[in-house]
């Protein structure tokens, strides 16, 4: 098989743009490829628990924390959201086109081992903890997302 | 492949994607062509008209042998004989 790697930077919390990521994560890898995404910033709302333990928090990271979205059911769309009415809509519409949910596509990158990996950088400046992110991630600088994108032969940036 | 040649190609794993969109019937043919010796032949089910395109872009990636397609009643046939 002729494997070649890929890397998808997330740094984007938007619905649309998240579900773009995990659909060309999936394909990737499902040609046989290693695929890594690195999520930083707003990206990191995408790995979010819904449910989280309670953290001591500085007031600021308090409030990014209150304010952001927490995991994939909660992102808005980067167009036409209209105050979260336009994600709900979106839904309706994928699953009436058979397309898998962004949970799915999550959960299916993950059973096709697509690497995930999360900013500690930018998770200490969102005041987000590792318990507040989905399991199975690995938490990084920009040096090991460097390394990997040497490896690979696409990398894009969403 | 003609039309006649493939509809009487000697299937060994049918894979059936109906229904499910990008990138579902490619994930379905790497799930399936592990179950298909070398040599032998899987057919994948689709609805999805862009698999026409995809799947022998992932045939090609893989190393396999894409044959063609047959379209009956919006549902189309893929047949790709694995090769290593």
């Amino acid at each position: 098989m002729d494997t070649t790697k890929k890397t998808i930077i997330l740094f984007s919390g938007d619905f649309d743009k998240a579900l773009a990521a995990f659909i060309i994560a999936n394909g990737a890898a499902a040609m046989g490829d290693d695929v890594t995404m690195f999520f930083t910033f707003w990206g990191l709302n995408v790995l979010r628990k819904s449910v989280a333990p309670p953290h001591k928090k500085s007031f600021l990271q308090g409030m990014f924390g209150g304010m952001m979205p927490k995991g994939p059911g909660k992102l808005g769309l980067s167009k036409m959201n209209f105050a979260g009415i336009g994600p709900k809509l979106m839904r309706r519409v994928m699953r009436q086109q058979n397309v898998s949910s962004l949970e799915e596509l999550i959960a299916t990158a993950r059973e096709q081992g697509v690497k995930m990996i999360a900013c500690k950088m930018s998770m200490d400046v969102l005041g987000l903890s590792e318990d507040e992110l989905i399991d199975g991630l690995d938490y990084v600088g920009v040096a090991t997302y460097l390394g990997e994108a040497d490896e690979a032969g696409v990398n894009l940036f969403i | 492949m003609s039309v006649v040649e493939l509809a009487t190609l000697q299937v060994s794993k049918t894979v059936d994607a109906r229904g499910t969109s990008c990138p579902g019937p490619i994930l379905a043919a790497k799930k399936g062509i592990v179950d298909v010796k070398v040599g032998e032949i899987m057919m994948v089910l689709a609805t999805d008209s862009g698999t026409k395109k995809d799947l022998p872009a992932w045939a090609k990636k893989m190393g396999h042998d894409y044959l063609g397609v047959l379209e009956e009643g919006g549902i189309f046939k893929l047949y790709v004989k694995r090769l290593k």
